[in-house]
């Protein structure tokens, strides 16, 4: 005979709660919001969708929305193949293990706004290392501070030297995984090391590969702290990524309902993509 | 296909080795003939499998030569050997259908397509494979993982030699004897000369012509598997082959025989060489429970089916017989017998005793 009883809820609950509280409710307020208007004085108007569709239609959540795809796409292509190739050349055994690994650990061990702090103070001219070596040593004229592409250089450079070691860390986990055998067979049948890459390395390294990409997707997707205090979003608007922006319209500009939208417009393709890259590298494995 | 001669052979993992223990493999000298069957066996770090790397060439020797056919290829990374190599777990290329990982080896070596088509076709037909070609070999069970490995050794058909490292320790064991004797079977229709590691004398003593027993990082006997059960040249054999394995008795020489708790027993032949520690050994089959000899008590009457295996106190020493038939009860007082011509004198392990009617 089964017993049932009601008990399983009482386990179930406080995660309910939990995930009701920080997610559901402020969520729920957002999309409050989203489709009021209000003067103050928490008098709110019924506004339909008509904040979604002033977003959608704004020139400048456009250029926002193409800047943070832009930012996203170019680190992805840089951090993904640059911590796989850092990862193959690491020591496997050895004294230099736990080295490489504490070198590779540390600039994510800081935080967010001291990262961005640093690299300002760095590449300021005149002030910064950087910026005095390439402007009074080298000659190029280099000032993120005026100039957009320097800036989107700058920013790039950041984001890569802050979060490549995510990536190196996690192929190395799935190189370091695959058993001896695999490399010895490979030598035995005669594979080219690019063979060796192709067919055992990258195979073993899916999984956490896959892992990487998404992480540095959402993770870059919704990039703030670095470029804010960085540039601030500037010169102009050139580095102000989709964050940047829902910031000022909302706190800037206290337009509560269009960034409660936009929050929404901005988490929705954050979802999809995410679901998109998921879907994509993990339909290989259903066959 | 080649003769493989190791020559003057030594190996030690560590960079300035000093006394013989510091070997993992102390002085090989082994001559492996054209299209044989062999097997490497010994217990697990014994040297087998670093024996093994080091004919395939992935371990280079600290000392001696490998020579296949007579050229020298101590010096070559195992590419360019022309071997072939199954390991412990199947290695398999996950991203590949069964098919190209079985073409793999050939592609690698641009042998020409229509080629590759009728190796693989011709291997995939010999390991009853051919349903699964065109499947991700991802999704293969552990067994068939494990013939593919073996299908891309085999693929190749001008290997010098095809090597096992324990292949089937992975493997179900109602499959493993299926596997064995594919392997048995793949040996008499490639021809190709065959290293088979394993620590299970029953796969070395079926796949085997000629077993070659390792202990600790030394060769002890080299001989079929007959051989090796009838006449094993040292007490590791005796002990290692065999189930239960040889009696090994602490015994004096006495008389052109020897001297067992007391007792004399007679051996098979005369006596060679002198001093050292000194013990007879017999198998427990030619020992036999009999009216007169040796006395001894019944400690123990294990059944095991055909026939049950009795272990009896000579005095302190337990001796183990296989008896057919009647069993004694536990407790019992025997007699025991052994039979003379398997009944010999091992002297600090090496077998100290001449066949009766020898030079």
């Amino acid at each position: 005979m089964k017993t049932e009883n009601q008990k399983a809820w009482f386990f179930v609950l406080p995660v309910l709660l939990l995930v009701a509280f920080n997610a559901l409710v402020p969520i729920m307020t957002v999309v409050n919001y989203s489709v009021q208007e209000t003067f103050g004085n928490n008098v709110f108007f019924w506004q339909g969708l008509d904040w979604f569709e002033q977003i959608l239609r704004s020139d400048r959540f456009q250029a926002a929305l193409g800047r943070q795809f832009l930012f996203t796409f170019l680190i992805l292509i840089i951090e993904i193949p640059l911590g796989i190739i850092i990862a193959l050349s690491m020591p496997k055994k050895g004294m230099w293990v736990p080295v490489c690994l504490v070198l590779m650990a540390l600039p994510m061990l800081i935080p967010w706004n001291v990262v961005g702090a640093m690299w300002n103070i760095f590449t300021l001219p005149k002030i910064g290392l950087l910026g005095y070596f390439m402007n009074d040593v080298l000659g190029v004229n280099y000032d993120m501070t005026q100039d957009p592409l320097a800036a989107w250089i700058t920013i790039i450079v950041m984001d890569v030297w802050h979060w490549t070691s995510l990536v190196v860390l996690l192929s190395y986990a799935g190189l370091v995984s695959i058993p001896d055998a695999y490399y010895q067979a490979a030598k035995i049948d005669g594979a080219s090391p690019w063979k060796v890459f192709r067919y055992i390395q990258l195979p073993k390294m899916k999984t956490v590969l896959t892992i990487a990409i998404l992480l540095r997707f959402m993770d870059s997707f919704n990039i703030y702290t670095e470029p804010f205090v960085l540039t601030g979003g500037g010169p102009g608007n050139s580095t102000t990524l989709l964050s940047i922006d829902l910031v000022k319209i909302a706190l800037g500009q206290f337009d509560l309902g269009p960034a409660a939208a936009m929050s929404l417009i901005y988490f929705a393709i954050t979802l999809l993509v995410s679901w998109l890259f998921y879907t994509l590298m993990t339909k290989d494995d259903a066959k | 296909m080649a003769k493989i001669t190791l020559s003057n052979l030594r190996h030690s993992y560590m960079p300035n080795p000093e006394g013989p223990e510091d070997y993992a493999l102390k002085e090989i000298d082994l001559d492996w003939q054209d299209g044989g069957a062999y097997a490497l066996l010994g217990p697990s770090g014994c040297g087998k499998s670093t024996l093994l790397n080091i004919i395939s060439g992935l371990l280079t020797p600290s000392e001696g030569r490998i020579l296949f056919d007579d050229h020298n290829v101590t010096d070559l990374p195992p590419n360019q050997r022309n071997i072939a190599q199954v390991f412990q777990f199947p290695v398999i290329y996950d991203t590949m259908t069964v098919r190209d990982n079985l073409a793999f080896p050939l592609r690698n070596r641009g042998v020409d397509e229509a080629r590759i088509a009728a190796r693989v076709a011709e291997i995939a037909a010999m390991l009853e494979v051919e349903e699964m070609l065109d499947t991700r070999a991802s999704h293969l069970s552990p067994d068939n993982k494990q013939k593919i490995s073996m299908g891309r050794g085999l693929v190749r058909d001008d290997v010098n030699v095809v090597m096992f490292d324990e292949p089937l320790t992975v493997i179900d064991p109602h499959l493993k004897w299926k596997l064995r004797s594919k392997l048995k079977e793949l040996h008499q229709r490639v021809k190709a000369t065959m290293i088979y590691v394993t620590h299970d004398q029953t796969e070395a003593l079926t796949f085997a012509d000629q077993v070659v027993v390792m202990q600790e990082g030394e060769v002890v006997q080299i001989g079929t598997p007959v051989e090796l059960f009838e006449r094993p040249q040292h007490t590791f054999v005796g002990h290692f082959i065999g189930s239960p394995g040889m009696n090994v008795l602490p015994a004096e020489e006495h008389g052109g025989g020897a001297r067992f708790e007391g007792r004399h027993v007679a051996l098979e032949g005369a006596v060679t060489g002198q001093g050292g520690k000194t013990q007879i050994g017999i198998r427990p089959e030619f020992v036999s429970l009999a009216d007169a000899g040796l006395p001894a008590r019944v400690r123990k009457v294990s059944d095991v089916g055909r026939h049950a295996v009795v272990e009896a106190m000579v005095g302190d020493t337990p001796v183990k017989a296989i008896i057919e038939g009647e069993l004694p009860e536990q407790g019992a007082e025997v007699h025991l017998a052994f039979r003379p011509s398997h009944t010999r004198l091992y002297r600090d392990g090496w077998l100290s005793t001449e066949v009766e009617g020898a030079a």
